[in-house]
């Protein structure tokens, strides 16, 4: 069989995103018809900068999405097919079997796998872990930023001396001491996801209380329900094979595993908690300085006199009114983690190596780069293209929220 | 303004103690102890023999005595064995007469940063060696990053909304969006591959450490400036469409004043305040892409060192790398902030 051309490459490439093309074309069909009603999202299609963005997003996240259920991919990521080792894009298969894609697209790298599976397939690692890594640093960010804010004093020095000791830490060196086997096996990542996950807890329960403890009757249904849900999910995401820790010396007991639905790797666990760990003192100094600025308001004022809970001031006074920045920042802060995610991958560490992500393929691919540039180069603009629509997502945001 | 540097000082150095003891806590957990025996002594070692192994060699004990010992506040260990005596303070087995004669303290305070057992050589040689390879990139990457940066914003925010302003802020997000595993890795297969076939550089920068020159030095230098360049390039613009709506603009340009001698001679000063702080801030982003980029291009300076000493728990020498790099990060902010006081006026009067 002839190898493809260029053009061919590309048309079988698109042809092969169109469940991609289709969605986005129905997401921006609705968005710009019901443009009014949308509210901040909706404002977003009025500039071209922050629809670009939202495009180049919201096309990665499909791609994650699709690729995440076999729909996109023409191979298996990690399967190695005879002589298509560094094969150039577009080389058939030698020998073909019944039902098989006949072309590697964007040729195999140097284990004869795939590269267009595995770039697809790399998304979804991304989608996966970067914009929840990006909601709990938030959660922690809020939940210690706004007391820290709005009280002042020791809370205040003690928690932005904290703050400021880890951002002095350069990110590198805390990867390589928290990502490791070894320190996996000392059960340090457990203690801190025990620690930064009960963040979300604490935050949705003072939000919901601070509401609603005026009406009784409602807050004594709706808190335990919430809460009770939440924890469940919190044990389930602590605890793993029936262990909150489980290192050789000693353990702690768990949620049974009968009520543990999912288990997470200790290799992703370790990478989302030192992504989250990195991430929320940047958040909790943007939280913090915000708070500074509003509780001088006049509306803070008259929450207070009108006799507010400090609480119920912080997360639904301050905190709203907050919303602009934070909802920027948070554009950015997917990014960054984006980011982290390569560098983590870059240095071949915590993912398994196996790992279809944008790092891991990166670093695997630059060995050869003088050689063969195909496995290397379509990662990392897929991670450029990615940052860069979170980035102008971001800019778009803050135009249109700037015009209020 | 005096009592204001002590205070900084006072909290620095809190920090550098409290940084450096997690870093020292996360390297003597037991399990990386034991990969660190096993690669000094052999890997079939039983559990007996690396207990043995650290026992002998003063990875035993409690971390707080260690950590005050490696301070040089609490006596260094001492071990007597048949063959003489062996000893923090001391190199090798030494006979009674000379460890009788050693320091009893031997810390960073006294000025003995330890031994490495990646490189097997004194920390403070390999650490000052390896700087000076990476204060020759950092100086190139600051002369080419910050002029660069100060024009293009400069440029941009002259006259907000104009194509100029469009184009060059469209550039500065791309920068910003682009890690430097990602263009550094493009630029190398660009410009060095034979398969796009312009080989105008080299692709790695080993060669630089002892002869460089534009060929092999300049792609390193120009992948970290340009992850900075675009981020100090968006401040600087923020800062200049800020002053170029003020009161006293409106006015020179009301008197007639040239729009060239408006931004050279009234904007642009005042525009720079800003960007100085956020060049100084800049500097721990600086040190992780000198780390990825000392990686990808070969060039065996601080970065590396870090990746070695972290890859092989290297105790001692990697805290001499988190203390340098975290005096760097401090001492960077502390400049920055005396330096905002010393350039704008209306802080320093009021």
């Amino acid at each position: 069989m002839e190898p493809l051309s260029a053009i061919e490459i590309a048309g079988r490439i698109i042809y092969q995103l169109s469940p991609v093309w289709i969605s986005l074309v129905i997401l921006y069909a609705f968005s710009i018809g019901f443009k009014r009603r949308l509210g901040l999202y909706g404002k977003l299609f009025d500039s071209p900068i922050g629809m670009i963005g939202f495009g180049l997003v919201m096309f990665w996240v499909f791609t994650g999405v699709y690729g995440a259920m076999d729909m996109i991919i023409t191979h298996d990521p990690l399967s190695q097919l005879s002589g298509m080792k560094n094969k150039v894009p577009g080389t058939p298969l030698r020998s073909p079997e019944e039902g098989q894609y006949e072309w590697y697209l964007l040729g195999g790298d140097n284990l004869a796998r795939d590269v267009f599976s595995r770039l697809v397939k790399g998304a979804w690692e991304v989608i996966k872990i970067a914009p929840m890594a990006a909601v709990f640093a938030f959660m922690v960010g809020i939940t210690l930023g706004l007391p820290a804010g709005y009280y002042g004093g020791r809370l205040d020095t003690a928690l932005s001396f904290a703050a400021n000791l880890i951002l002095a830490f350069p990110v590198i060196l805390l990867f390589y001491l928290l990502v490791t086997p070894e320190i996996v096996a000392t059960g340090v990542p457990n203690y801190m996801a025990i620690v930064l996950f009960v963040f979300p807890i604490i935050f949705v329960g003072v939000l919901l209380n601070s509401r609603y403890y005026t009406r009784p009757k409602l807050r004594n249904w709706l808190l335990p329900v919430v809460l009770g849900t939440i924890i469940w999910f919190y044990l389930q995401l602590v605890s793993n094979g029936g262990y909150l820790i489980n290192t050789p010396e000693y353990a702690i007991w768990g949620l049974p595993r009968a009520m543990d639905m999912f288990d997470i790797p200790g290799g992703i666990l370790v990478v989302f908690v030192s992504v989250v760990f990195v991430n929320s003192p940047t958040v909790f100094r943007i939280v913090r300085g915000l708070t500074l600025d509003i509780k001088t308001r006049d509306y803070v004022a008259a929450a207070q006199t009108r006799g507010e809970g400090p609480w119920y001031i912080m997360l639904w006074e301050i905190l709203p009114n907050a919303r602009g920045p934070l909802i920027v920042d948070f554009c950015l802060r997917i990014g960054y983690t984006t980011i982290l995610l390569g560098t983590l991958g870059f240095f071949g560490l915590g993912l398994p190596p196996e790992s279809p992500d944008w790092g891991s393929t990166i670093n695997d691919g630059r060995k050869l780069l003088s050689i063969y540039l195909h496995p290397a180069l379509p990662p990392a603009f897929a991670l450029l293209t990615l940052v860069l629509g979170l980035n102008l997502l971001a800019d778009g945001l803050r135009e249109e929220s700037l015009k209020d | 303004m005096g009592l204001f540097i002590l205070r900084r000082s006072g909290v620095m150095l809190l920090t550098a103690l409290c940084l450096t003891f997690i870093v020292f806590f996360l390297t003597n957990l037991y399990p990386n102890l034991e990969k660190l025996a096993k690669t000094q002594g052999n890997f079939r070692m039983s559990d007996e023999a690396v207990a043995s192994w650290l026992d002998a060699n003063g990875y035993g004990g409690s971390m707080v005595s260690k950590y005050g010992q490696w301070l040089g506040v609490l006596p260094g260990w001492t071990r007597e064995t048949e063959d003489g005596y062996s000893g923090r303070c001391m190199t090798g087995t030494v006979s009674a007469e000379v460890a009788a004669e050693a320091s009893t303290f031997c810390g960073i305070l006294q000025g003995d940063w330890g031994y490495s057992t990646r490189f097997k050589d004194e920390v403070s040689t390999i650490v000052a060696e390896r700087l000076g390879n990476t204060g020759r990139l950092m100086f190139w990457v600051l002369v080419l990053m910050i002029p660069s940066a100060l024009i293009i914003g400069v440029l941009a925010g002259m006259r907000e909304g104009s194509v100029t302003d469009r184009s060059l802020s469209t550039a500065s997000i791309l920068t910003t969006a682009t890690p430097e595993y990602v263009s550094g890795v493009i630029f190398i297969a660009v410009f060095t591959s034979s398969t796009v076939g312009l080989k105008w550089f080299k692709g790695t920068a080993t060669s630089a450490m002892d002869n460089p020159n534009f060929e092999n030095f300049f792609l390193p230098v120009l992948t970290i400036a340009l992850y900075g360049m675009g981020y100090i390039a968006r401040m600087t613009r923020a800062s200049m469409t800020e002053v170029m709506t003020a009161q006293y603009i409106r006015t020179a340009r009301l008197k007639g004043v040239s729009f060239h001698n408006i931004v050279m001679k009234h904007a642009l000063r005042n525009a720079l305040i800003a960007p100085f702080t956020v060049i100084m801030l800049q500097f721990p982003w600086l040190l992780n892409g000198v780390v990825i980029v000392e990686t990808l291009f070969n060039y065996k300076g601080f970065g590396w060192i870090l990746v070695e000493a972290a890859g092989n728990n290297d105790i001692e020498l990697l805290l001499a790398v988190s203390v340098v790099s975290v005096f760097v990060v401090l001492i960077t902010q502390l400049i920055s902030d005396i330096g905002y006081v010393y350039l704008n006026p209306r802080i320093r009067i009021s």
